[in-house]
């Protein structure tokens, strides 16, 4: 295991960040680390980081303990903070150069490995350029350039794809997922579609405590209903639609757009359809999916606090 | 460690910080030493450099807390100290690269005035009248004085994410260490010697008189250790 999290508590003051998580990430898997803000991810970063102790519990990055090896765990992480903390009156080549000598990296070595990570950043074109004068796209990029100089086992990511454009969002997607084969990768994040599109597994974190550690697809069919999508040319007449027995719930999004939220693996296409034309609706779309990630997320992270 | 004092350096000299302190600091005691008449050495008459010694450290008093107060606190503030400190550094290779950063840029602001020196020198009658030894030991006095000076700046920064405050702080324990203990000591009239020897000035014109003893520069030594240790207990009480 990369990455070990075992029992881990973290108190501020009277307030518990982090209640006795466990979780573990394996070599070469991406794992999604997601949860509300303020749920506790940015603290177990910095935990597992060297920059805060645990209260409790027990983090182990690479095989070493954070508490007893901390100067050798940080050699083994890369680590991109929240906000993306950087020297803005730096030139991008000089900053880079910096965070790889303060790890120990010298001389020639130094430069091929920069050179490498602003050519795998699509830096080349701002090499030269202060970081001031950098997009936050593109500062993010030397955040991630950063973390990676020295060629980590483990990076831990916290919230890279914050703030940026969709292409940007994707362009930094395809970066992670570039070197994830050969690394431990672990970042946080709010966005669903993220989740979907780069991890293997993710973690659910909610008020410091873990709600849902399963493979990304397994997670999905954890939900208890799946949805479905219709469309029509205009309004409809919905009781035909309410009075079969799997439909659970329906929405109108727009005219003529509806929601229907049906029973598990019931699959309601035909029946759908056969009303459709029973009574005349001009059907134009009809898309049935699992229950979305998005979905899942909001019934894990919101459960919670129906209970308190 | 040594890589961050590349780095501070690099950023005195990029940011003009570097040339407006030596720039001030020479324009400062080059003013006093030669040119104001009631502190210059021509009128004065005695070949001496006791002018850049005695008002030196009140120039020092402000310039290195202005060196200093951006060092731990603007790192704090832009949230690069998280950076640094999720890289293999100690603590205390942070605190010692960037306080070593600063002494160096003092020890260069000083290093120009050793032309005073063969200056003065020159105007002596005869020609190299001058107590050599008290200017090497002043020089040395000079240094640990910057030194200190150096060490409560840098724990003044770690004190505050506002330079301002890191500045204000730093400028007033400059000067209570330097001038307070001694001028406190003469609100007691019996054993008043002991608070005196907590000041600098005390050590500092032992040293101006070209004795260098152990005890002076243990003193010097030790304020600096302190003050660099306080400053990394700080650092650490993010962990507790």
């Amino acid at each position: 295991m990369s990455v070990e999290v075992q029992n881990l508590t973290k108190t501020f003051g009277a307030q518990k960040a982090v209640d006795a998580i466990s979780f573990s990430a394996k070599h070469g898997e991406i794992l999604g680390f997601l949860g509300p803000n303020g749920a506790g991810k940015s603290t177990t970063m910095k935990i597992a980081t060297c920059y805060l102790p645990p209260t409790n519990g027990q983090v182990k990055v690479a095989g070493l303990d954070v508490v007893d090896e901390p100067l050798e765990v940080r050699k083994r992480v890369g680590y991109l903070p929240e906000h993306n903390p950087l020297y803005l009156e730096m030139f991008v080549h000089e900053y880079l150069g910096f965070i790889g000598s303060l790890h120990g990296l010298t001389g020639l070595g130094l430069k091929s490995r920069a050179a490498e990570m602003i050519a795998l950043c699509g830096l080349t074109a701002e090499q030269n350029k202060k970081i001031g004068q950098l997009s936050k796209g593109y500062r993010q990029r030397v955040g991630l350039a950063q973390a990676m100089i020295h060629d980590p086992e483990v990076l831990i990511l916290d919230e890279p794809t914050s703030g940026l454009d969709p292409n940007q969002i994707t362009e930094i997607r395809n970066v992670i997922k570039q070197i994830s084969t050969e690394k431990t990768v672990i970042f946080s994040t709010h966005i669903m579609q993220e989740v979907q599109a780069l991890c293997d597994r993710v973690v659910i974190i909610n008020k410091g405590s873990i709600v849902a550690d399963s493979k990304v697809a397994d997670l999905k069919s954890t939900s208890d209903h799946d949805v479905i999508k219709l469309e029509f040319k205009a309004a409809i007449n919905t009781e035909p639609l309410m009075a079969l027995e799997a439909i659970q719930n329906l929405e109108e999004l727009a005219e003529g757009l509806y929601k229907i939220k049906v029973q598990k693996d019931a699959d309601l296409r035909s029946e759908i359809f056969g009303l459709a034309s029973q009574h005349n609706w001009p059907l134009v779309g009809l898309n049935q999916e699992e229950g979305s990630l998005e979905e899942i997320f909001r019934q894990l992270t919101q459960k919670e606090e129906v209970e308190v | 460690m040594i890589q961050l004092f590349i780095k501070e350096v690099n950023g005195f000299l990029d940011s003009l910080i570097a040339y407006i302190v030596i720039t001030v600091f020479l324009t400062g005691i080059g003013l006093l030493m030669w040119v104001f008449p009631d502190t210059n050495v021509f009128d004065y008459g005695y070949a001496d450099m006791s002018t850049l010694f005695t008002l030196g450290p009140y120039v020092f008093m402000f310039l290195i807390p202005a060196i200093t107060m951006r060092m731990l606190a603007e790192e704090q503030k832009s949230g690069t100290m998280e950076l640094l400190l999720t890289r293999p550094l100690t603590d205390l290779q942070i605190i010692l690269g960037k306080y070593f950063a600063g002494f160096f840029l003092v020890f260069f602001s000083v290093l120009p005035t050793v032309i005073y020196y063969y200056s003065v020198a020159q105007l002596g009658n005869p020609v190299g009248n001058i107590d050599t030894a008290g200017v090497i030991g002043s020089y040395i006095g000079l240094l640990l004085l910057g030194g200190v000076f150096t060490s409560i700046g840098i724990l003044a920064s770690s004190l505050s994410e506002n330079q301002i405050v890191s500045f204000i702080l730093a400028v007033f324990l400059c000067f209570i260490f330097f001038d307070g203990f001694e001028s406190l000591s003469g609100l007691f009239d019996s054993g008043a010697l002991d608070v005196a020897q907590l000041g600098i000035i005390y050590h500092y014109n032992a040293m101006s008189r070209g004795l260098i003893d152990s005890r002076d520069v243990v003193y010097f030594l030790g304020v600096i250790a302190i003050m660099i240790m306080l400053t990394n207990l700080k650092m650490s009480s993010r962990k507790w």
